[in-house]
């Protein structure tokens, strides 16, 4: 079995802050980790593969040279093999536009996957997009919310959660899966991995090496747009009366609710 | 923070924040837990295992990625014993078990019982102990009589750290009663084998995490290969494994001086009394200093004492037994001063300084006794002079 987990790189949320004035990420001085989700696509990867003796489990990445890293934690912790999608060209690809570079890098990979894991969604941008529009560009079924899988005979059993209840799905292989967070505890790097990570140089993969087409990655075939990015301002307490006789102070909230138009 | 510089490896820095990374995520939030219900913390070891973590004393052609360097071993012991030396116990007292198997076995023997140990795929202990023979090590009553090519093992083994747990287990018993130390052997007996079962598991003051248990054998037929060396070397090796495995208890105590530092001087600085943080007392924080200075002095030493084995001396008992004494009494001390520090708060279960208070007191006590490391620092220092003053 072959297995293909999608990893990203993000800033470490316990220390992100926002620029007040630009609006904007302060990356400086902030740790890069591996998705939170990814870990857990991952380790359902590597459970897996011990469950499955024979499987061969590929980490894939898109990002700037740095982005190595996550890649490098996967072999750490058991990953065979690594792609680093890398290119100027891909810089300032939207959902649609990673999806469609990220699906083609699948498509060069031997054997053809039977699995392709995605995190639930990545912390920083949060969009939950990417793992179905991969899915999509490759025509797999895909499973969102995964936070169990048997797999036998060609075909997978999922188990997928919502707020109220659990769902569990047959699915033929290859298909794609998005992870939740409840599906495991992931495991932390061995020292032979980190090891043979260290040793390991990562050659970045361009788009013409997966034959992406021009018109559809990077900022310009993006047909999404980031305008503004901001963090919403603190809750203030609200505004409290108290001591009056309550007509009063109803008086004074209805009041209040029309100079903010609300009624 | 401040560090001395060791001059430690490559391997042994990234063994030191690999494992400070999983006994703070993995060790500490089930620490007070496992002390309480006196659990064995066999997920915790079996982690350990597949991070590779399991074989750091066993040489590479054994499945180990041991190449002459003890310390990424004893940097392990210290960083688990940070957080939990109940944990850490458990953890060493593998390296133990297979101690005199490394040091006095044959080829067949270390390639038969080393890797599955080395892999983390079995467990190992240490098994000398006696009712009647704790420091007096050499009255051991436990026998083994050859019979064919077999040995009849009958007798108690009591406090046997990792008993019931693991699955391969060094075992000291008397072949030629009329020799004394000399007529004890060593075997290699395997969880399993008919006569070999188990006895009470003993409930502790501290390191409640670790299994402590008895041993019992009742014609237990081990096979004559499985003894390690000689017929009455088993004395030799037990011996040789102390002075080896001193620097781990060493270790242990370093590691929980440690915790206990970390855990006072945190607290001392935002526990306000009479409006201001208590670190702010000069009584206070020279209590702390002095802590501090034993800590450092401890892990010198320690540190110190594995690099002289590793570059092949082969005089260290002192050595060893200096540094297991030094540093169990100053963990002792630094463990009690913590809870001082902590005061009212620091007798109290929900703070983690009592616990270290509990685990520390057996530092001074397993592995020979503090007495008895005095007894074998004295001993050299009388042999040492004697040969001098002949010269």
């Amino acid at each position: 079995m072959h297995i293909v987990v999608c990893v990203k790189q993000v800033p470490n949320t316990t220390q992100v802050r926002i620029h007040p004035e630009t609006n904007t990420l302060v990356r400086d001085g902030v740790e890069s980790v591996m998705n939170p989700f990814d870990e857990n696509a991952l380790e359902m990867a590597l459970q897996l593969k011990e469950k499955h003796p024979g499987t061969k489990v590929t980490a894939l990445t898109m990002g700037p040279a740095q982005a190595a890293a996550v890649l490098k934690e996967a072999v750490g912790r058991g990953a065979d093999e690594v792609m680093l999608l890398c290119d100027k060209a891909f810089a300032g690809s939207d959902t649609w536009a990673t999806s469609y570079a990220l699906s083609r890098a699948i498509g060069t990979l031997e054997p053809k996957p039977d699995l392709v894991l995605f995190g639930k969604q990545a912390i920083d941008g949060d969009t939950a997009q990417v793992g179905p529009g991969v899915a999509d560009w490759l025509g797999l079924p895909c499973i969102t919310y995964a936070f169990g899988i048997e797999i036998a005979g060609g075909q997978a059993v999922v188990q997928r959660a919502f707020e109220d209840g659990y769902e569990r799905l047959e699915v033929a292989l290859p298909c794609a899966l998005t992870v939740l967070k409840e599906a495991n505890v992931p495991r932390m790097a061995s020292l032979r991995g980190k090891m043979a990570a260290k040793k390991l140089e990562i050659a970045p993969v361009t788009a013409e090496q997966i034959g992406a087409d021009p018109a559809r990655i990077g900022l310009t075939a993006s047909p999404t747009r980031v305008v503004k990015i901001f963090s919403p301002p603190p809750k203030t307490g609200g505004v409290k009366w108290q001591g009056e006789e309550p007509a009063a102070m109803a008086r004074r909230l209805v009041e209040a609710l029309r100079e903010r138009q609300v009624i | 923070m401040a560090e001395l510089n060791y001059g430690l490896s490559e391997l042994a820095q990234e063994i030191r924040g690999m494992v400070r990374e999983f006994a703070e995520t993995r060790v500490k939030p089930v620490r007070a837990e496992l002390d309480e219900e006196g659990r064995f913390p066999a997920e915790i070891l079996r982690e350990l295992g597949k991070m590779d973590l399991m074989g750091l004393y066993i040489p590479a052609e054994y499945g180990g990625t041991f190449e002459g360097d003890s310390l990424p071993n004893i940097i392990a012991v210290e960083e688990l014993s940070r957080i939990c030396i109940g944990v850490s116990v458990s953890y060493a007292a593998n390296g133990l078990g297979a101690d005199p198997i490394l040091i006095g076995g044959s080829e067949a023997q270390k390639k038969k019982y080393l890797p599955p140990l080395a892999s983390g795929e079995k467990w190992a202990a240490y098994a000398l102990t006696e009712p009647n023979a704790g420091s007096d090590a050499g009255s051991i009553r436990t026998t083994a009589v050859k019979k064919g090519d077999k040995y009849v093992l009958n007798g108690t083994k009591q406090w046997i750290t990792n008993g019931g747990e693991a699955d391969i287990y060094t075992v000291f018993a008397v072949t030629d009663k009329a020799r004394g130390a000399r007529g004890v052997s060593a075997f290699i007996v395997e969880k399993g084998t008919p006569g070999f079962s188990f006895g009470k598991k003993e409930n502790k003051l501290g390191i409640r995490a670790s299994a402590t248990r008895e041993l019992i054998f009742e014609d237990c037929e081990v096979p004559a290969e499985n003894l390690i060396g000689r017929e009455g070397t088993g004395f030799i090796w037990a011996m040789k494994t102390f002075d080896v495995s001193r620097p781990g208890i060493a270790a242990q105590a370093v590691g929980l001086a440690q915790g206990a530092l970390d855990e006072a001087v945190a607290y001392a600085k935002v526990r306000e009394q009479f409006g201001r943080p208590i670190i702010a007392n000069q009584g206070l924080s020279w209590m702390l200093a002095d802590m501090a200075t034993k800590v450092e002095t401890a892990r010198a030493l320690t540190y110190a004492v594995v690099k002289t084995i590793d570059a092949g001396s082969k005089d260290y008992s002192k050595f060893s037994a200096m540094c297991k004494m030094y540093a169990s009494d100053a963990a002792m001390q630094v463990a009690t001063d913590a809870v001082q520090v902590f005061g009212g708060y620091g007798y109290m279960k929900e703070y983690p300084v009592e616990k270290m208070m509990r685990d520390a007191k057996i530092l001074q006590i397993y592995e020979g006794t503090n007495q008895i490391q005095r007894d074998i620092i004295g001993l050299a220092l009388n042999k040492e002079y004697a040969a001098a003053a002949r010269k």
